[in-house]
C-alpha cells in the first residue's frame, strides 16, 4: 500500500534526468518490496489478532450472541441496560478499582522507599537483596497462587501457625473466607510486583547525579527532604509512565490472582470485572460479555488518561 | 561534641534498622519459596502436623508421580514446544518490522508506529474472548467445508497467537534500540554492494544481540508463565495441556483429594525452569529493566 504511494511520489518528484530517474526509481521499487516482506508479516498478524478481536469486542457487545444459538442478533444497548442493574457485575467492578487503586498505592510506596534506600545507603549485600526481591517477579501467576494457597491454609498453613504461636487457633483464621479474600489477594499481588518496580526505580535513581544531594545536605536536607525534593522530582517522568502502566497491567493481574486463587469465590467476593467477563463467556453468554469488555476498556482507557493528566509535571533535567 | 556522637549513634540505628527491614522482606520472599521445594519431598503422612517441620527423607515418588499419573511431563513437553515456537516466530516477525520501523522513511511509518504503540494498551486478557470466538468460527467453517477444525486445542495455533500479541511490545522494544543506531553502518555496506536485506541481517541484527537477548528474556518468562489464552484455546477436556494450566487443574483437584506432594512436586516442576535461567541472567533481565519498564 505504502511502497506504492511511494515509489509514485519519488517518481514524481526526480524528473530532471530520465537515466537517473530509471536509477532511483530501481533502487525504490527495490527498496518498497524489501519494506512489505520486513513489514507485512508483523502487520498481518497483529491486525488478526489484536485490532480485529479489539474491534470484535465492541462489535459483539451490540448483539444477543450466545454459545447455543447459531446465530447473531443485533439488540444495541441491551446488553448495558441489563449491566446497570446486575449486582454481581457491579461488585466485580468495586472489587477491581479496589485493587488497582491500594496495591498500586502500597506497591510503589514501598518500591520508591527501597529503590531510595538500597541505591542512597552504602549497603553490605545490595546486589543479594536486588537478586532476591526480583524472584516473585519471574513466577508465573499459577505458581505464586500455589505458594499462597500452602501460606494461607487454614489449619497448619504457613501463617497461621506463626499466628498460632501468639494466640489461641481454635477458630483458624480463613485467609481466603467472605471477609479477608480481598486483603489476602492484596497480599500476593504486592508481593508479586514490589521487586519488579523496585529494580527498575534504583536503576533510574542511580542516575541521579550524587553532587545534588551533597550539596542538599551542607545546606542541611535531611534524608526525607533529599527524598522527596531530589530524588522524587527527578525521575518524575520515569514514575509517571511506570504508573500509567502499572494501572493497566493491575486490572490484569487482578483477574490472573484472581482466577488462579479463588476463582472470584467465596461467593463472588473476590470477583473481578475481568473475572466477571470471563466467566460470562465460559456461561456461553457471549454478547453480555463483551459488554463488560467494553466498560472494562473504556475505564482503564479513562483511567490512564486521568492518571497521566493529574501527574503532569514540568519535567526537571539534571 | 556530644551532639556529634548522638548523630553517629542515630545513624548507627538507622542502619540496623533498614537491614532489618531488607532482610525481613528477603525472608518473606524466600522463605515460602525454599517451603514448596521442601514440601514437594515430603511424604502425604507430613502435611497433617507441624508445617514447618523438615521433610522426613527425599519422597521422589512426587516428582515420579507428577511426570506421569498427573501428565506433567507431557505438558513441559508441550510447553517447551509452545514457548519455543512462539519466540521463533515472534523473532523472524519482529525484527524486520522493527528495523524498518526504526530505521527507512515511507509513507504510513507514522500510522504503523502509532498503531503499535496503541498495542501496548491493549491486554490481551481483554481480547481473549473474541480471539476464542474467531477461531471457534474458523473452526466451525473449516468443518463444514473440510470436516475438520484444527484452530481450537492447537498448539501451533497457540504459539502463533502468543507471538502476535507479544508484538507491540517486542517492537517497541527493539525499535528503541534500533533507532539509537548511526546510519552510517548501512551506507557502507550499501557502497560495499549489499542489498537491504543482507546490511539488516548480517550487519544491524548482529549488533542489536544485547537487546535481542533481552527481548527473549522478557517473552521466555511472559509465555512460560502464560495460563489464560492457553486455558481458552486449549479448553478440550481430554486435550494437550501447558505446564501452568495443567499445574491449574492439579491444584483444583488436589483441594478434594488432598495429595499434596504430587501438587508441590508440580509446583516446583513449573518454576525451576524459571529459576534456573534467572540465576543464569540475572544481571541482564534486572540491567534489561530500563528498557522493559513497560511490560503489560
Amino acid at each position: 500500500m505504502f511502497s506504492v504511494a511511494a515509489g509514485r511520489r519519488t517518481a514524481r518528484r526526480v524528473s530532471v534526468d530520465l537515466g537517473k530517474e530509471q536509477a532511483v526509481m530501481k533502487k525504490d521499487r527495490k527498496m518498497s518490496g524489501f519494506l512489505v516482506l520486513c513489514l507485512a508479516p508483523a502487520v498481518i498478524l497483529f491486525f488478526i489478532f489484536m485490532i480485529v478481536p479489539t474491534f470484535n469486542v465492541f462489535r459483539i457487545s451490540l448483539y444477543e450472541k450466545g454459545a447455543y444459538t447459531p446465530d447473531e442478533t443485533f439488540v444495541g444497548l441491551a446488553n448495558f441496560k441489563t449491566l446497570l442493574t446486575d449486582a454481581s457485575f457491579i461488585r466485580s467492578m468495586q472489587n477491581m478499582i479496589l485493587l488497582v487503586v491500594v496495591v498500586t498505592i502500597i506497591t510503589f510506596a514501598f518500591a520508591l522507599v527501597f529503590a531510595g534506600i538500597l541505591t542512597r545507603e552504602k549497603l553490605k549485600g545490595q546486589n543479594f537483596f536486588r537478586v532476591v526481591f526480583y524472584i516473585p517477579n519471574i513466577l508465573s501467576v499459577v505458581v505464586i497462587s500455589g505458594i499462597f494457597s500452602a501460606i494461607y491454609k487454614p489449619e497448619n498453613g504457613m501463617l497461621n501457625s506463626i499466628i498460632g504461636l501468639f494466640r489461641d487457633m481454635t477458630n483458624p483464621i480463613l485467609w481466603k473466607g467472605q471477609s479477608l479474600v480481598m486483603v489476602s489477594i492484596i497480599i500476593a499481588m504486592v508481593w508479586q510486583a514490589i521487586g519488579y518496580y523496585m529494580v527498575m526505580y534504583m536503576a533510574s535513581m542511580a542516575s541521579v547525579p550524587q553532587s545534588l544531594y551533597e550539596s542538599a545536605g551542607l545546606d542541611g536536607a535531611g534524608r526525607l527532604t533529599q527524598f522527596f525534593q531530589i530524588t522524587i522530582p527527578l525521575i518524575w517522568t520515569n514514575i509517571r509512565t511506570t504508573l500509567t502502566f502499572f494501572i493497566i497491567s493491575t486490572i490484569n493481574m487482578a483477574f490472573l490472582f484472581v482466577k488462579a486463587m479463588t476463582s472470584g469465590g467465596p461467593n463472588g467476593a473476590s470477583d473481578v470485572a475481568l473475572n466477571y467477563m470471563y466467566s460470562q463467556k465460559d456461561a456461553g453468554l457471549y454478547g453480555y460479555s463483551m459488554a463488560i469488555g467494553v466498560v472494562i476498556f473504556l475505564f482503564s482507557f479513562a483511567l490512564s488518561a486521568l492518571v497521566n493528566k493529574v501527574t503532569e509535571r514540568e519535567t526537571l533535567e539534571f | 561534641m556530644g551532639k556529634k556522637k548522638n548523630t553517629a549513634s542515630g545513624e548507627r540505628l538507622y542502619k540496623a534498622f533498614i537491614y532489618v527491614v531488607l532482610i525481613a522482606l528477603a525472608v518473606t520472599i524466600i522463605v515460602p519459596v525454599a517451603w514448596v521445594f521442601m514440601a514437594s519431598i515430603k511424604e502425604n503422612s507430613e502435611f497433617y502436623g507441624n508445617p514447618w517441620a523438615l521433610p522426613k527423607g527425599f519422597y521422589w515418588q512426587n516428582f515420579v508421580d507428577a511426570w506421569n499419573s498427573a501428565n506433567m511431563g507431557s505438558y513441559m513437553l508441550n510447553s517447551v514446544m509452545v514457548t519455543a515456537l512462539a519466540l521463533g516466530i515472534l523473532l523472524i516477525v519482529a525484527l524486520p518490522a522493527a528495523y524498518c520501523l526504526s530505521r527507512f522513511r515511507f509513507r504510513g511509518r507514522k500510522l504503523l508506529n502509532t498503531a503499535f504503540m496503541a498495542g501496548l494498551f491493549i491486554n490481551v486478557n481483554y481480547i481473549v474472548v473474541p480471539i476464542f470466538l474467531m477461531l471457534r468460527d474458523g473452526d466451525l467453517w473449516l468443518r463444514k467445508v473440510f470436516g475438520n477444525g484444527f484452530l481450537l486445542n492447537n498448539l501451533v495455533v497457540l504459539a502463533v497467537v502468543y507471538a502476535a500479541t507479544a508484538l507491540p511490545f517486542t517492537i517497541y522494544l527493539l525499535s528503541g534500540y534500533f533507532a539509537t543506531l548511526p546510519h552510517d553502518y548501512e551506507e557502507a555496506a550499501y557502497i560495499d554492494g549489499a542489498g537491504y536485506g543482507r546490511a539488516m541481517w548480517n550487519i544491524i541484527f548482529p549488533m542489536a544481540k544485547p537487546s535481542i537477548i533481552t527481548v527473549i528474556l522478557f517473552n521466555f518468562l511472559s509465555f512460560w508463565n502464560e495460563y489464560i489464552i492457553s486455558m481458552t484455546l486449549m479448553s478440550s477436556a481430554t486435550g494437550q495441556k501447558t505446564l501452568p494450566v495443567g499445574l491449574l487443574n492439579l491444584m483444583q483437584a488436589q483441594q478434594s483429594a488432598a495429595e499434596y506432594g504430587i501438587m508441590y512436586a508440580g509446583l516446583v516442576l513449573v518454576m525451576l525452569p524459571t529459576l534456573i535461567l534467572y540465576i543464569c541472567v540475572q544481571k541482564q533481565l534486572t540491567e534489561g529493566m530500563t528498557v522493559g519498564g513497560l511490560k503489560g
